[in-house]
């Protein structure tokens, strides 16, 4: 293990890195050099994670080799890496939650100390902190801390182990546009001082503001290596998805219809037992999306649980088509007809190792012609999925394929098929695109906006602006369990989004009934 | 209550939780590097049959003691093998432990005796209780906490020991940091495999120890059974315990304690039948269990750490 | 070079069957290591177990007959199993089955008809067994306490529970201080069908079939499944997990209890300390091995009752304790946890490729 040097460039040549199933990356070059960020573009499934896994040693790649300042290295582990000075700040955060902030910058440091000084960790942390503008208390623990802060964490931690290169994977993800801001800038201090970026994103804009160099990936492989100030967006788009992009949805006007989901002062503890949900009240109306934006933590899983039942309320009550659902079971709101696409779909919204077909059924198999009594009638479970699986283009070998073989669209097809098959009216939609390639996010977008236009009412909660500009008919801003405001989606703009976002701005103003149906 | 009454309690209630305390510390570093291991009452038979034999023809307690840490770094070297690199079942995998840890003790007590005969009822080396000057002149706690084996005595310099190390030393911040988060202990360069193996085995050796304290210590002999539930006992101490090692101590205690009003009842000649008397452990462990499982859920505190008993393999999705 | 487990996309058939047959041969190979420590030729064990066990038309209806509680043992785990509620207490449902049925034949055969006798001690059997499994049940439904020490703790207690009644208050009164209870009466005694084998084997067969109708025809079966593959799934679709644990245990201890109502009154037709020799136990292992399927069960079972006895046996032929079944038992599961792997991954050799160039370049 060599002294951590200084960084003059970094080369991957002709990596190749196969998972069970699928080519990851195909001989891929990427060369980065000191004083530079460099964006790391593609949509969803591109390569991109998968890349930089490797670069910081957690992946093994098949083929090719990294070279360092010329030399040849081998990552066994991400200890490797580190000790070379490469530091990667994952997507999901790799902070133990139930440590304090020192003692997550500290862990897996060598030379250790055998004795932890913490006083001395924690100062050195604040030092650090107060260098990089990444405020945060060493001592609290991480599970304390909101998202930002956490990601603050996780570059202290790189940092103090003296990274010279820091990856980092879609942070501005969790951030609010004005953070995300602020997060550039911190970013280009570092590179003033030699350091080396490597940016990951799916968003144009932040290429197009943030970095100096782009390579772009397209299913595994490097389509270009631009620098930025020679090329566009519109340029970056079409390779970024191989074809010329027009990703215009068109979206007819709200149809005024009845309330279907009425929440009134509602609220609700999270996991820790601390309140998540602090007396909000929205209503949505047949025929509307009403999106929820906000930073991730700021009780949007909450009200999609308290909706269906999976989380107590402790205040407050919740109507779907005036029938009081406060505190029912999830059996009860799926009866009442509330539908519900998850945010964690392999986690809760699939059962990976059954069939395709059981997923299927996972609502359907209570009622007839499934269920014939107590039995369950397997020749009308299979028609059944077959007529989903046709009717929503999911690509599957058979029925009766395990689930988790699917890819993540069609995965989420499946949840999207069940959910529409069973709903009477009411649905809500966490991170419906989350980990989409561009096909399939269309595809879902596309269906939620039928849903809408036939009188489904949406509730729709997503980490991505541009998704619920896209999608919804109004946008109501959560943080800390409140709501700043529902504003139209015609007058949303993104710096107005982001101060509601980060609690700086509050608008009691709700759209009043008459704007609703008004022609756009 | 007499003071030799409190005294001669307090001694059996030591006693007895000294076994339960070494297995239970066991426990909790397993558990907390995030292996669950349910062979612990395999281990401790095996512990207790290995120190036994061992002591027996090699006439020194010391060398049994050795063996029976052995045994159960090895045995818990099966079970760190299967559920690390084979990604076992780590319930099934422990209980596979007891089933042959039980069967293996069994054989060894009926064929290690003189000429491979019985164990049982044989007379061997044993640690005694020796009372440490000084310390045992305190009223009450001197006869009963110092006037107890080297293996109760060693306790009190490994508890501490054992929680120092787990909340005061980078080794110890890894060991907390694989059993919460491997992926991302891994990120930071610490071995999570490599981790969770030591630790394994390092509890089986405790574990060993809490068995070598059953034969050469407190029941002084060989018997089928021997251990008579205490490994399960030692597991449910570790949720009561909510994976803290001082609290363990209460645990332990308590455990004890109930294993000397059994003793003091069966010596007053109560009515109540044996078999009565015998269920009370069991029944209690139930009713800890129900207590302190109703106490965190109300209380939101979540104790277990949170990779416990999941295999780790680094390029698979989490 | 580094060896890596590299998941399959599907699991692989060949080697769910291969893996138990390999599993157990290696298991011989480490048994043998065993005896052979402790001066015992291996080879001569074997072939006495093997005789002992399946050599003659005696020797295979003693296997059978320990079969049948093993039998139901396992398919009561294997379907407590399917929902990943882990039931380690069969062994005590089965004592609390054969306190019941001894309980029946004791003290209420006297009043009851003749025909009825047999029903009501299979009725109250699998009632106690049931009532027995519901008590962990309920704590997991309710509170959530950890099933695994329940239903242990629940065995020591079912244990000296039968431990108290055939030496206290239900002794035989003329068996001249034999710990046990009286005899049953003949109207009390299940039918035998060849040899020591009785009525029982037909309840496991029938039980086996129950269990997979259940499992594979029924919405409750789909439940269980559901449930069994993905807890936080089930919760989201509706289905209600404590209901199905209370049903399932109640399935599992029922299961349980009626293998001890079989084997006081198939076998021993008293209440004696021979009910609980660790059939629950051995019961996990026939329901892993089975990979909880109730047909593979039945077979798993005879084939782990063949070990049994062959221990026995040895015993007797060699004067070598039949503990050395246990610890075959134990080493065929650790083989077949291990070798489990190879049916979800398969191995592969991971070299990344050595370019000509790098080296020049340093």
């Amino acid at each position: 293990m060599s002294e951590s040097q200084t960084i003059s460039a970094v080369e991957m040549r002709g990596i190749t890195k196969r998972f069970p199933g699928v080519v990851a990356n195909r001989d891929v070059d990427l060369t980065v050099t000191p004083g530079h960020i460099h964006a790391l573009l593609g949509e969803n499934g591109a390569g991109k994670s998968t890349l930089m896994n490797v670069l910081a040693g957690l992946y093994q790649a098949e083929e090719g080799f990294i070279l360092l300042n010329g030399n040849r290295v081998r990552f066994n582990s991400p200890r490797d890496a580190i000790d070379h000075g490469i530091g990667m700040v994952h997507q999901h955060f790799m902070l133990v939650e139930s440590l304090t902030v020192a003692e997550n910058v500290i862990l897996g440091q060598r030379p250790a100390r055998f004795v932890i000084d913490h006083e001395r960790v924690e100062e050195q942390v604040r030092e650090l902190s107060k260098r990089y503008h990444l405020n945060v208390d060493p001592k609290a623990f991480i599970w304390q801390l909101s998202v930002g802060e956490q990601q603050r964490v996780e570059i202290l931690k790189l940092l103090y182990r003296g990274a010279d290169m820091l990856i980092l994977d879609e942070p501005t993800a969790v951030l609010t546009p004005q953070e995300s801001q602020e997060l550039a800038n911190i970013l280009r201090q570092m590179t003033a001082e030699g350091k080396a970026i490597i940016f990951i994103t799916h968003k144009l804009d932040e290429v197009m503001r943030f970095s100096d160099w782009v390579t772009v990936l397209r299913g595994g492989e490097v389509v270009a290596t631009p620098k930025t100030s020679e090329t566009t967006k519109s340029e970056l788009a079409r390779l970024m998805v191989g074809r010329e992009v027009l990703f215009r949805l068109e979206k007819e006007p709200c149809q005024k219809g009845p309330d279907v989901l009425v929440v009134e002062g509602v609220r609700a503890l999270n996991d820790k037992g601390l309140p998540a949900l602090k007396g909000m009240s929205f209503s949505i109306r047949s025929g509307e999306i009403l999106g929820v934006a906000g930073v991730a933590g700021n009780g949007q899983r909450e009200i999609a649980e308290v909706i269906t039942g999976l989380r107590p309320v402790t205040g407050g009550s919740i109507y779907v088509n005036d029938v009081e659902i406060t505190n029912c079971t999830p059996r009860q709101a799926i009866e009442t007809g509330v539908s519900h696409i998850p945010g964690d779909r392999l986690g809760v919204g699939l059962v990976p190792n059954l069939p395709v077909s059981d997923n299927l059924a996972m609502k359907a198999y209570r009622r007839p012609p499934l269920a014939s009594g107590p039995l369950l009638n397997y020749e009308a479970l299979r028609n059944f999925a077959r007529n989903l699986v046709k009717g929503f283009n999911i690509t599957t070998p058979s029925i009766q394929t395990d689930t988790r073989l699917l890819s993540g669209g069609n995965q989420q097809k499946v949840v999207l098929a069940r959910e529409i098959d069973a709903s009477s009216g009411m649905l809500v939609a966490v991170h419906p695109s989350r980990g989409l390639d561009v096909g399939a996010t269309e595809a879902v977008r596309k269906t939620l906006l039928e849903q809408r236009d036939n009188g489904a009412a949406i509730l729709l909660i997503s980490e991505e602006l541009d998704e619920l500009m896209q999608l919804s008919d109004h946008i109501a801003v959560f943080y800390e369990g409140e709501i700043m405001g529902i504003v139209d989606d015609e007058e949303a703009d993104t710096e107005e989004l982001g101060l509601m976002m980060a609690g700086e701005k509050r608008i009691s103003q709700t759209p009043s009934i008459e704007d609703d149906g008004r022609p756009r | 209550m007499t003071e030799a009454l409190i005294v001669s309690i307090l001694i059996i209630t030591i006693r007895a939780g000294t076994s339960l305390l070494y297995a239970t510390l066991g426990e909790i570093y397993t558990e907390r590097v995030g292996i669950l291991n349910l062979g612990v009452e395999g281990i401790m038979m095996m512990g207790a049959a290995t120190a036994f034999a061992v002591s027996y023809h090699s006439g020194s307690a010391w060398i049994g003691l050795l063996g029976a840490v052995l045994v159960g770094g090895l045995l818990a070297l099966i079970h760190a093998f299967l559920s690390n690199t084979m990604r076992a079942d780590q319930v099934v995998s422990g209980l596979a432990l007891t089933i042959f840890g039980t069967g293996l003790a069994s054989f060894m007590g009926q064929r290690l005796g003189p000429g491979g005969t019985t164990m049982v009822g044989l007379q061997g080396p044993k640690f005694v209780r020796t009372p440490l000057p000084l310390l045992s002149d305190i009223p009450i706690l001197g006869p009963s906490f110092f006037n107890q084996d080297v293996l109760t005595y060693g306790l009190y310099l490994l508890l501490p020991l054992l929680w120092f190390f787990l909340y005061r030393t980078q080794p110890g911040l890894h060991l907390r940091a694989v059993g919460e988060k491997p992926l991302a202990a891994d990120a930071m360069g610490v071995p999570v495999i490599r981790t969770r193996y030591i630790y394994t085995i390092f509890g089986g050796m405790l574990m060993g120890v809490a068995g070598a304290h059953l034969s050469l210590g407190y029941l002084q002999g060989w018997a089928d059974n021997i251990t008579g539930g205490r490994g399960w006992i030692a597991i449910a101490l570790v949720i009561f315990a909510t994976w803290d090692p001082l609290r363990a101590v209460i645990g332990a205690m308590l455990f004890g304690g109930i294993n000397a009003i059994q003793f003091r009842m069966q010596a007053a000649g109560t009515t109540i039948p044996a078999p009565f008397l015998n269920m009370m452990p069991y029944i209690f462990t139930i009713v800890v269990l129900v207590i302190i499982t109703w106490w965190e859920a109300i209380s939101k505190r979540l104790g277990a750490p949170a990779a416990l008993g999941l295999p780790y393999a680094r390029e698979e999705k989490h | 070079m580094n060896i890596v487990f590299e998941k399959r996309l599907s699991r692989s058939r060949r080697a769910a069957v291969l893996v138990p047959i390999i599993s157990f041969i290696l298991a011989l190979l480490f048994g043998s290591l065993i005896l052979l420590a402790f001066g015992v030729n291996p080879l001569e064990a074997y072939r006495v177990m093997a005789v002992g066990s399946l050599g003659s038309q005696y020797a295979l209806t003693e296997t059978l007959v320990k079969a049948i509680p093993l039998m139901l043992t396992g398919l009561s785990v294997s379907i407590a199993f399917r929902m990943l509620f882990w039931n380690i207490g069969a062994e005590g449902q089965l004592a609390m089955g054969g306190i019941a049925a001894t309980y029946v034949a004791l003290f209420l055969s006297d009043s009851l008809p003749g025909a009825l006798t047999i029903p009501t001690m299979v009725l109250l059997g699998m009632l106690a067994g049931a009532i027995w499994g519901l008590i962990p049940a309920l704590l997991k439904a309710f509170i959530g306490v950890n099933e695994i020490l329940t239903t242990l703790m629940m065995n020591y207690i079912a244990i000296l529970m039968v431990e108290y009644l055939y030496l206290g208050p239900w002794r035989d009164p003329d068996g001249y201080g034999f710990p046990g209870t009286a005899p049953f009466p003949p109207e009390a005694i299940l039918p035998r069908l060849v040899g020591r084998v009785h009525l029982g084997i037909i309840f496991a067969i029938i039980a086996a079939f129950i269990v997979w109708f259940v499992l594979s025809r029924s919405r409750w079966g789909y439940e269980i499944r559901v449930i069994g593959e993905n807890q936080r799934a089930a919760r989201y679709t509706g289905i209600n997990i404590g209901k199905n644990i209370l049903l399932v245990m109640l399935l599992s201890g029922g299961l349980a209890g009626l293998a001890g109502m079989a084997e006081v009154s198939g076998i021993a037709r008293r209440l004696y300390q021979g009910l609980t020799v660790g059939y629950g136990y051995t019961a996990i292992i026939v329901a892993w091995m089975a990979n909880l399927n109730p047909w593979a069960v039945l077979f798993v079972g005879f084939f782990m009752a063949a070990l049994l006895v062959g221990g026995d046996q040895i015993q007797i032929a060699l004067q070598t304790p039949a503990a050395v079944a246990l610890v075959l038992q134990g080493a065929i599961l650790f083989f077949v946890l291990g070798g489990w792997i190879f049916v979800n991954y398969r191995i592969r050799l991971l070299r990344p490729s050595e370019p000509a160039a790098a080296d020049e370049l340093s």
